[in-house]
């Protein structure tokens, strides 16, 4: 038996169900998008991913609408967004993962970020993008331009330093025994409508 | 009285007779947070059944009970929580470290989960296992009766510690 041979898995029929439409979509993006995209990583044939985009991080916020509003793509729904840090320069990378209710299918969008640099809210496209951007400026420090609450979503909100950069101490325990301070601006009674 | 109705004498100190409702009638609050808490429930329910050592009275306020089970992982974030719970116990108050991850952090050596419950609070029966059976938590109840049936428990020896004299009322009240 080839032990290479690739094992066919639930998902290894994507590639066949959905390349019509992902080979239509990824041409139509890179006529549209000449510049801003900077590369364009499809799966092989026997597939358990989805096509990967890198786009520049300017053009981030205009591509993201173009797939959700455009007939063609309809991406409607954002199954989440995540952030890796990597070892060399940008050192991060920002993560859209999305779903198309109506096309059941997925793709991915990536940009790249240097440290200290922001990227643009995309709270505006999808209101699930808050808890979600939240919470990699919890974990990666990145800061999100335009989001209407960017506060620690996961830590304690006295807690120092962004635990899922490369850079943070596994065994950098900081314990809190006194109660979170409490933010009168998130009581019913305080000025927040 | 015996059985013919004459009246017998037990004699005793009243510090230990007070130690001695107390031990069989500790009223545990579960602080069941992962799968040690699945098995605190079995060791509640009828098949081991808790109530044979008069702890079954489960209450879910920390004003209304006297021992704090710990049974699961403790977050970073949820130990002001537990340090609250703790502090609103009435004394004499006893707790209980149910499996690893309460005990020690477990198997997350990370930053995120507190490495042992005994960093924030004082515990006075652990219990090894991950998780521990229902016979481990049993047996973790036994030995906590005779540690409160002694005086033995961290709650215990502060309050002794505080009062410069023993009065017979101090006795009692440990």
């Amino acid at each position: 038996m080839d032990i290479r041979k690739q094992v066919l898995t639930n998902y290894g029929d994507w590639f066949t169900r959905f390349g019509d439409i992902w080979k239509t979509q990824l041409l139509q993006l890179g006529q549209r998008f000449v510049t801003e995209i900077e590369l364009i990583r499809t799966p092989p044939v026997d597939a358990t991913d989805v096509p990967i985009i890198f786009v520049k991080k300017n053009a981030l916020l205009s591509i993201l609408l173009f797939l959700k509003e455009e007939p063609g793509f309809c991406y409607d729904f954002l199954s989440d967004i995540t952030a890796t840090d990597e070892e060399n320069e940008p050192r991060f990378e920002v993560v859209y993962n999305l779903f198309s209710t109506t096309k059941f299918n997925r793709i991915r969008i990536k940009t790249r970020v240097k440290d200290g640099e922001d990227v643009q809210s995309a709270v505006d496209i999808w209101p699930a993008a808050n808890w979600a951007e939240r919470e990699i400026f919890d974990m990666f420090g990145i800061k999100f331009l335009g989001h209407p609450d960017l506060r620690r979503i996961l830590m304690d909100e006295r807690f120092q330093g962004h635990p899922l950069r490369k850079d943070y101490p596994l065994r950098g325990y900081q314990i809190f025994t006194e109660p979170e301070p409490v933010n009168a601006e998130l009581l019913d009674s305080g000025a927040r409508k | 009285m015996s059985k013919d109705g004459a009246f017998g004498f037990l004699t005793t100190r009243l510090a230990e007779l007070v130690n001695w409702g107390r031990k069989n009638s500790l009223w545990p609050l579960p602080y069941g947070t992962s799968c040690c808490g699945i098995e605190l429930m079995s060791a509640l329910c009828s098949d081991y059944d808790i109530s044979r050592f008069g702890a079954e009275v489960v209450r879910f306020s920390p004003r209304q009970s006297d021992l704090l089970i710990v049974a699961g992982i403790i977050n970073t974030k949820m130990a002001p929580v537990l340090k609250t719970i703790y502090d609103q116990m009435s004394d004499p108050k006893f707790v209980m470290s149910v499996g690893a991850c309460a005990s020690s952090g477990g198997i997350f050596n990370v930053y995120s989960v507190l490495q042992g419950i005994d960093t924030v609070i004082p515990v006075d029966v652990y219990v090894p296992g991950c998780p521990p059976s229902a016979e481990g938590i049993l047996h973790a109840l036994l030995r906590l009766q005779v540690m409160v049936s002694r005086g033995d428990t961290h709650s215990q020896k502060r309050i002794i510690g505080s009062r410069k004299s023993h009065t017979l009322i101090d006795q009692i009240r440990v």
